[in-house]
C-alpha cells in the first residue's frame, strides 16, 4: 500500500492538467507560470516592444527630449552620449548591467560608453512579457527581455547605420558599428552616433533586423563590471531612503503591532512639546510623528502614549496557526497538481512531515517612502519593484488620476520580494495626504519586520514506495499553505483554485519517476496576516522538502545518496551533467571525512535554470553548525554576465542558508516576536565558508538566476547535516538542540573553555 | 550648537547632544551615503570613522564627538587605504544592491590602516558585525586580500572605469 496517511483523501479533481506542467518547462518560477495562466483573464499584459509605441514620444519628451529615441529603452543625444532605460529594477541583482549588456551588444557600444536609467512608471512600454505588467519578480528579468532587448539596440543600430550611409551615398552593407562609431569599411570613414543621431530619428524603423550569432558577441558572455559598482563604492548612488525634497519633512512610524488591528486613543502632549517635533498624523491603524530629522520624529514617536485595538487576533499565536495548518492538511480539500500512474503500489513505505515557518525579508534598506501631496498632484520618490502598483494605489488613495500621480523609481536596497508589495506606500499616502509639506516615511528596522509580509508557512506531508531496486515505485505529496498568488494576482489562479506557485518543483520533479501524486490544500491565513513573495518563493520551500525527502529515501533504500540520484535522472542530462560535476569539484567519496563532518547534495530546476549544491559542513558535539564549504554547479543556458551569475549564486544561496540556519517569524498575541537583526539573524562573515560557482555553458535560452541559489540552499545544508549526524531535519529554522552529540556534549564546551581560560594552552 | 569636523570640513549644526551622529550627517549635513540598517549597533550600514577608527555612527551620541575627525564614504577614496578598498571592491565587483557597501567600505578600510597584511581571521574579526543581506561576502573577502597585497584574488571584472549608473 502506498498511502501511508490514512487520511489523504483520494478526490481527483483534475488529472495532470498537460498544459500546466508544459509551461512549468517552459517559464520556470513560479510568479511567471502564474501569469502565463492569466491567459486572456483579466487586462491585456502589456509588454516591452523593440520597436516604437504610441506612448513613447510622450515618454522620450519627458526624457530630455533626445533626437534619437528609437523605442522605450535607447536615447542617443546630440552629443552623442547613450542613454538606456531599464525596464526592471535593479535591487542587487545586476539586471542592470545584463539588459544595458544586452541593448548595448547589438547596438554597438561599450558599457563604459552608456548611463543607465531608471524607467518611469509605464506599463505599455515596460512591462516584463512573463508578469503581464510592470513588475520585477520570479526571476524573469533576463528571460523576459532576451530577445526584446537585443532586437530593440538592433533597430537603433540598423537606422543608425542607414542614416550614416545616406548621407555618404553609400549601401548600409558597408558600414560597420563599434564602440558608438559608425564605419565606412572600404574608405575607412567614421560618423559618432550623435551627429546622425537627428537623421536617424527621421527614418522608418526597419522591420526586420538581424541578431548577431552567438559567436560574434562582444559584450554577452563576458564578466564585466557592473554599471552600478562606481556609484555603489562612494556612497552616491540614491536609494529611496536617501531623496531630500526641498521643504521635506521626517516622519518615524508605527502601526498596530498586533494582525488586522487599529489605533486607539493617542496622547501626544510629551512628543510634541519635544524640539524638533513638527506634528503628529492618526490614520486608522497606525500614528506618524513628524520631524525636522528623523531622530526628533522617532524621540517623538517613542514619547507617545498608544493605546490600540488589537482586534480579532489578540490572542494569536504560531502554536495555533500551526495547529490549524496540521488540521487543514488532515482535513482539508485538495486540489490536485500532478496525477501520474497508479495510487496504490505496493513496496516499503516512507513517509515524512515537514514544517516551514514564516520568514520575514528584512531588506538591508528598511521600507520608506517619500510623497508629495498637493490638491492637483501626488509626487513619490520610492524604490519599488511594482512602479505601476504603486501609481494605482496612490491615484486610490488621494483620487486623483493616475496621470496626476508621479513617480520616480530609484536604486533598491534590496527586495527579495518585500517590494512587490505597495502597503507602505499607501500607509505613506495616507499619512502624506493630512500635510502639505513632502513627507518621506521611514519605517525603523523594527517596524520593517513587525510588518513585514511574511512568506508563509507550509505543511507538508510525503510518502513513497520503495521498488525493490531501492528506487521509488511511488511518490506522494500534500502541501498545505496559505496562497499569495491568490491574494497579489487572483486572476492567475488555476481555474481549479491551483496556485501554481505553491507546487512548483514539487510537481515538476527532475526525476524520473512513475506514479506521482502532488496536491496542494489552501489554508488561507486569518485576516490580517498576509503573506507575500519571498526569494525563490514556491521552489525555495518545495526544494527543500522534496530534496530532504530523496536523501531519506536513499538512506532508507541503503543506498549512497550520489548514486540514488544518479540512478533517478539516467533520462534528464541537463541535471545529472550538474550533479556529476558538482560532485567531481568537491572530492565527492575521494577521502573519508572526520567526524561529524558531513556532504549533502540538492539538485532542482527552479527558474528555468538548473542547479546542484553540494554542502559540507560540521556540527560541533553542541550542535553548532559549522560551514565549511559549497559547491555550486548552474546550468542557466546563455550566460549574459557570468560574473553576475557567479555573484548571484553565492549570494543567493547565502540568503537561503541565513533563512535556513536562523530565521523564522513567530507570532505571540497576534504581533511578530522578532524585530531587528538580533533576533532575526544573518550570517555574518565569520561564519561565511568559501562558495564555488561551475557554470555549464551551452547554447540553451537564458534561465532566472536571482533566485536559484537561495532556493537549492537549505536542502543542501539540510542533507549534510544529516550526513555529519545522523539527524534528519524535518523543520527549519535548524534546531541545534536537535543535533547536540550527548549528553555530556554542553558540559563539555564549559570544560575545554576552563581550559583555555586558565591559561593551560600555550 | 556643535561645530563637526567632517571629510575636512567644519560643519555646525545645531541639534541635540543625544542625536546620533548617523542622523545629523544624514538629515541635517545631508550626506546620505552612510547609511541606516538597525539603529542598534547590529548591521554596521552606519560606520563611520572618528579620527581613523571605525564606529557605528547609528549609536555615536553627536555631543561626545567633540574635535575628533569624521570620515565617511564619500570621502575615503581621499585616503590611500579606501583608494586601495574602493579599487578592489571595483575589480573584484563586489556590490550587490550597495545598501550596505558604504560600512562594509568602511569597516575594510579601517582593517587595513591598522593590518595592511589581514589573516582571515582578522578580516572575520573585523567584518563580522558588517551585516550583508544580499551575502557579498566571499568577494569582500577577496577583495580585502586583493586590496592589501595587490594580487588577483578570484575572477576580475573587465571594461575599466565605466561611469554608467543611474544617478
Ligand atoms: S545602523 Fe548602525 S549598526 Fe546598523
Ligand atoms: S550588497 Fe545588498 S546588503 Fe550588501
Amino acid at each position: 500500500m502506498s498511502i501511508v496517511d490514512p487520511t489523504y483523501r483520494n478526490e481527483r479533481q483534475n488529472d495532470i492538467d498537460l498544459g500546466r506542467r508544459k509551461a512549468i518547462q517552459v517559464a520556470g518560477g513560479g510568479l511567471a507560470i502564474a501569469f502565463l495562466w492569466m491567459g486572456g483573464a483579466g487586462k491585456v499584459a502589456a509588454a516591452i516592444n523593440a520597436r516604437r509605441q504610441p506612448d513613447d514620444a510622450a515618454a522620450a519628451a519627458a526624457d530630455g527630449n533626445p533626437p534619437f529615441a528609437p523605442n522605450a529603452f535607447i536615447r542617443i543625444d546630440k552629443d552623442g552620449s547613450v542613454r538606456l532605460v531599464m525596464p526592471n529594477v535593479e535591487m542587487g541583482q545586476a539586471i542592470y548591467t545584463g539588459a544595458c549588456m544586452m541593448l548595448a551588444e547589438e547596438l554597438g557600444v561599450g558599457l563604459d560608453q552608456i548611463k543607465a536609467e531608471h524607467a518611469p512608471p509605464n506599463e505599455p512600454l515596460y512591462g516584463t512579457p512573463l508578469l503581464g505588467g510592470q513588475i520585477t519578480g520570479g526571476s524573469t528579468s533576463t528571460r523576459g527581455t532576451w530577445q526584446t532587448l537585443r532586437e530593440a539596440g538592433a533597430v537603433a543600430r540598423e537606422m543608425l547605420i542607414a542614416a550614416a550611409a545616406a548621407q555618404w551615398h553609400v549601401e548600409p552593407e558597408s558600414c560597420a558599428v563599434s564602440r558608438g562609431v559608425i564605419t565606412h569599411v572600404p574608405s575607412g570613414r567614421t560618423i559618432g552616433f550623435g551627429t546622425v543621431a537627428d537623421a536617424a530619428g527621421a527614418l522608418p524603423q526597419p522591420a526586420q533586423v538581424k541578431l548577431k550569432a552567438r559567436k560574434d558577441f562582444e559584450l554577452i558572455g563576458k564578466p564585466l563590471r557592473r554599471v552600478d559598482s562606481p556609484d555603489k563604492v562612494t556612497g552616491a548612488t540614491q536609494f529611496g531612503l536617501d531623496v531630500r525634497v526641498p521643504g521635506m519633512k521626517i516622519a518615524a512610524v508605527k502601526a498596530c503591532p498586533t494582525f488586522g488591528g487599529k489605533l486607539g486613543r493617542v496622547d501626544d502632549a510629551k512628543a510634541r512639546a519635544m524640539p524638533g517635533v513638527i506634528d503628529v498624523i492618526r490614520i486608522d491603524n497606525a500614528v506618524a510623528v513628524v520631524g525636522e530629522h528623523y531622530w526628533a520624529a522617532k524621540q517623538g514617536l517613542d514619547a507617545l502614549d498608544i493605546e490600540w485595538n488589537p482586534g480579532a487576533n489578540a490572542n494569536l499565536t504560531t502554536e495555533k496557526l500551526v495547529a490549524d495548518l496540521m488540521d487543514a492538511s488532515l482535513n482539508g480539500k485538495a486540489i490536485v497538481g500532478r496525477q501520474d500512474g497508479e495510487e496504490n503500489v505496493s513496496g516499503k513505505a516512507i513517509d515524512a512531515v515537514f514544517l516551514s515557518p514564516m520568514l520575514a525579508h528584512a531588506t538591508m534598506e528598511p521600507l520608506n517612502t517619500t510623497v508629495h501631496v498637493t490638491s492637483g498632484q501626488c509626487e513619490i520618490w520610492v524604490g519599488t519593484q511594482v512602479p505601476v502598483r504603486a501609481v494605482e494605489a496612490a491615484a486610490k488613495i488621494t483620487g486623483l488620476p493616475v496621470e496626476k500621480v508621479i513617480l520616480h523609481n530609484h536604486y533598491i536596497g534590496g527586495g527579495f520580494g518585500r517590494r512587490l508589495e505597495t502597503d507602505s506606500v499607501e500607509q505613506a499616502v495616507r499619512l502624506a495626504k493630512n500635510v502639505s509639506y513632502p513627507l518621506k516615511v521611514v519605517w525603523s528596522r523594527e517596524e520593517d519586520i513587525r510588518h513585514d509580509i511574511v512568506r508563509p508557512m507550509y505543511y507538508d506531508r510525503i510518502s513513497a514506495t520503495l521498488g525493490t531496486d531501492g528506487l521509488p515505485s511511488s511518490w506522494r505529496h500534500r502541501i498545505t499553505s496559505g496562497t499569495v498568488l491568490g491574494r497579489w494576482a487572483p486572476g492567475a489562479m488555476g481555474k481549479n483554485g491551483m496556485d501554481s506557485d505553491a507546487i512548483e518543483s514539487a510537481a515538476d520533479l527532475p526525476y524520473d519517476l512513475k506514479n506521482v501524486h502532488v496536491e496542494w490544500v489552501r489554508h488561507d491565513m486569518p485576516d490580517g496576516l498576509v503573506v507575500g513573495w519571498w526569494r525563490g518563493v514556491g521552489p525555495t520551500h518545495n526544494l527543500f522538502i522534496v530534496e530532504s525527502f530523496v536523501d531519506e529515501l536513499a538512506h532508507a533504500a541503503g543506498k549512497e545518496p550520489l548514486e540514488y540520484r544518479r540512478a533517478m535522472l539516467q533520462k534528464n542530462p541537463r541535471v545529472l551533467a550538474l550533479l556529476n560535476l558538482a560532485a567531481e569539484k568537491i572530492g565527492w567519496g575521494s577521502q573519508p571525512l572526520p567526524a561529524r563532518v558531513g556532504r549533502g547534495i540538492a539538485v532542482g530546476s527552479p527558474f528555468g535554470s538548473h542547479v546542484c549544491a553540494i554542502a559540507e559542513v560540521e556540527v560541533t558535539a553542541q550542535g553548532e553548525v559549522k560551514l565549511r564549504r559549497f559547491v555550486v554547479a548552474i546550468d542557466t543556458g546563455i550566460a549574459i554576465n557570468p560574473g553576475s551569475i557567479e555573484a548571484q549564486m553565492q549570494g543567493g544561496l547565502l540568503f537561503g542558508l541565513s533563512a535556513a540556519l536562523y530565521s523564522g517569524i513567530t507570532v505571540k498575541d497576534g504581533a511578530i516576536e522578532q524585530s531587528n537583526f538580533h533576533d532575526y539573524r544573518n550570517l555574518r562573515m565569520n561564519e561565511v565558508p568559501l562558495v564555488e560557482v561551475h557554470r555549464i555553458d551551452n547554447d540553451e535560452t537564458p534561465g532566472g538566476i536571482g533566485e536559484v541559489g537561495t532556493a537549492i540552499a537549505a536542502p543542501a545544508l539540510a542533507n549534510a547535516i544529516f550526513a555529519a549526524t545522523g539527524v534528519r531535519l524535518h523543520k527549519l529554522p535548524v534546531d541545534r538542540s536537535l543535533l547536540i552529540a550527548g549528553p555530556d556534549a554542553l558540559k563539555q564546551t564549559v570544560a575545554s573553555a576552563t581550559v583555555v581560560a586558565g591559561g593551560t594552552q600555550a | 550648537m556643535f561645530v563637526l569636523r567632517v571629510n575636512g570640513e567644519d560643519r555646525t549644526v545645531d541639534v541635540p547632544a543625544d542625536m546620533p551622529l548617523l542622523w545629523v550627517l544624514r538629515d541635517v549635513v545631508g550626506l546620505t551615503g552612510t547609511k541606516f540598517g538597525c539603529g542598534i549597533a547590529q548591521c554596521g550600514a552606519c560606520t563611520v570613522h572618528l579620527d581613523g577608527q571605525p564606529i557605528r555612527s547609528c549609536v555615536m551620541p553627536v555631543g561626545s564627538i567633540g574635535q575628533k575627525a569624521i570620515t565617511t564614504i564619500e570621502a575615503i577614496g581621499e585616503t590611500p587605504e579606501g583608494q586601495k578598498v574602493q579599487k578592489a571592491w571595483l575589480d573584484v565587483d563586489v556590490v550587490q544592491c550597495g545598501y550596505c557597501q558604504s560600512g562594509q567600505i568602511m569597516s575594510a578600510t579601517a582593517l587595513l590602516t591598522r593590518t595592511p597584511n589581514p589573516s582571515d581571521a582578522d578580516i572575520d574579526a573585523a567584518m563580522s558585525g558588517n551585516i550583508c543581506r544580499c551575502g557579498t561576502y566571499v568577494r569582500i573577502r577577496a577583495a580585502i586580500k586583493q586590496a592589501a597585497t595587490g594580487k588577483p584574488e578570484v575572477m576580475q571584472t573587465i571594461v575599466s572605469g565605466p561611469a554608467g549608473g543611474a544617478p
